[in-house]
C-alpha cells in the first residue's frame, strides 16, 4: 500500500469490436483494479479515431484512457490481461506520478520567482541550483 | 558550434550579429538575413509537462517525413527537447504519430 503510484493506461480496441465490447473491456479493467486493490482516478473514451499507421489490417482504432492509482503488481496483472485479449490492438502503460510532480515543482518554483520581490538575490540563487538538478535528473 | 554563436548573437543584439557577418564570407552574410532569434516554444508558453496524448502540440515537431524535428531548426531548449523526444516516441507506440511516412 505504501508504494502507490499513478499510471496512465491507454489501449486501442479493434474497430471491429462493438460499443458493448469496449464497455465490457472497461468493466474488466475496473474489476481487476477492484480485486487487486487500486483506484481508478479517471477514465476517458476517445472513441474511434484514425491511426497514424496501420496495425495489422486496421486503419482506425477505438482509444480508451484510464488513469490508475495502484502498485506494480496491479499493472502487471492488467498488462497480462490486455496482452491476451484479442480485441486489444495495442496498449501503453506510463508511470506519470513523478513526471507530474516534477512539472508541478517547476510551476511552483516559477511562481516563487515571480511572486515575492523581497530576498530576490537568495531566491534566484536557489532557483538556479534547482533548475540544474532538474536538467540532470531528466537526462 | 552554430548554436553557440546563435545564442551569443541573440544576447548581444543586432550589433554583434552584424559585426560577425562582416567578418565572415559571403554565405555568412546571407544567413544573417534569415537568422532569427529563436525561443523555445515550451519555455515561452510555460509548458511544464509535454503530454504524449496531445497530438496537436506534438505535430509541429514531426515534419512530413515523420522524423523528429532537430532542435537546431525548432529552437527548443535541450531539456524540453528531451521531454519532447520521449513524448513523441510514446505517441508513436500508440499510432498517434507516425514512425515513417513515405
Amino acid at each position: 500500500m505504501s508504494t502507490s503510484r499513478q499510471y496512465e493506461l491507454v489501449y486501442i480496441v479493434s474497430p471491429d469490436a462493438s460499443e458493448q465490447e469496449v464497455t465490457d473491456l472497461h468493466a474488466q479493467v475496473e474489476a481487476i483494479i477492484a480485486r487487486i486493490g487500486g483506484e481508478l482516478v479517471k477514465s476517458e473514451n476517445w472513441g474511434r479515431r484514425k491511426m497514424a499507421y496501420e496495425i495489422g489490417p486496421h486503419k482506425e482504432g477505438h482509444y480508451v484512457l484510464e488513469l490508475i492509482n495502484g502498485n506494480g503488481e496491479l499493472m502487471k496483472e492488467l498488462e497480462r490481461r490486455l496482452r491476451v485479449s484479442e480485441k486489444i490492438l495495442r496498449y501503453l502503460v506510463v508511470r506519470v506520478d513523478e513526471e507530474l510532480r516534477a512539472a508541478e515543482r517547476t510551476r511552483s518554483r516559477r511562481k516563487v520567482r515571480t511572486g515575492p520581490p523581497a530576498g530576490e538575490g537568495d531566491r534566484s540563487g536557489m532557483d538556479n541550483d534547482g533548475g540544474d538538478d532538474r536538467y540532470e535528473s531528466e537526462a | 558550434m552554430a548554436d553557440e554563436r546563435r545564442g551569443g548573437g541573440g544576447g548581444r543584439g543586432g550589433r554583434g550579429g552584424a559585426r560577425g557577418a562582416s567578418a565572415e564570407k559571403g554565405p555568412g552574410q546571407r544567413r544573417t538575413l534569415f537568422r532569427r532569434r529563436k525561443v523555445c516554444k515550451f519555455c515561452a508558453e510555460k509548458i511544464d509537462y509535454i503530454d504524449y496524448k496531445d497530438v496537436r502540440m506534438l505535430m509541429p515537431f514531426v515534419p512530413d517525413r515523420g522524423k523528429i524535428l532537430p532542435r537546431r531548426i525548432s529552437g527548443v531548449c535541450a531539456p524540453h527537447q528531451r521531454a519532447l523526444q520521449t513524448a513523441i516516441k510514446r505517441a508513436r507506440q500508440l499510432a498517434l504519430v507516425p514512425y515513417v511516412v513515405d
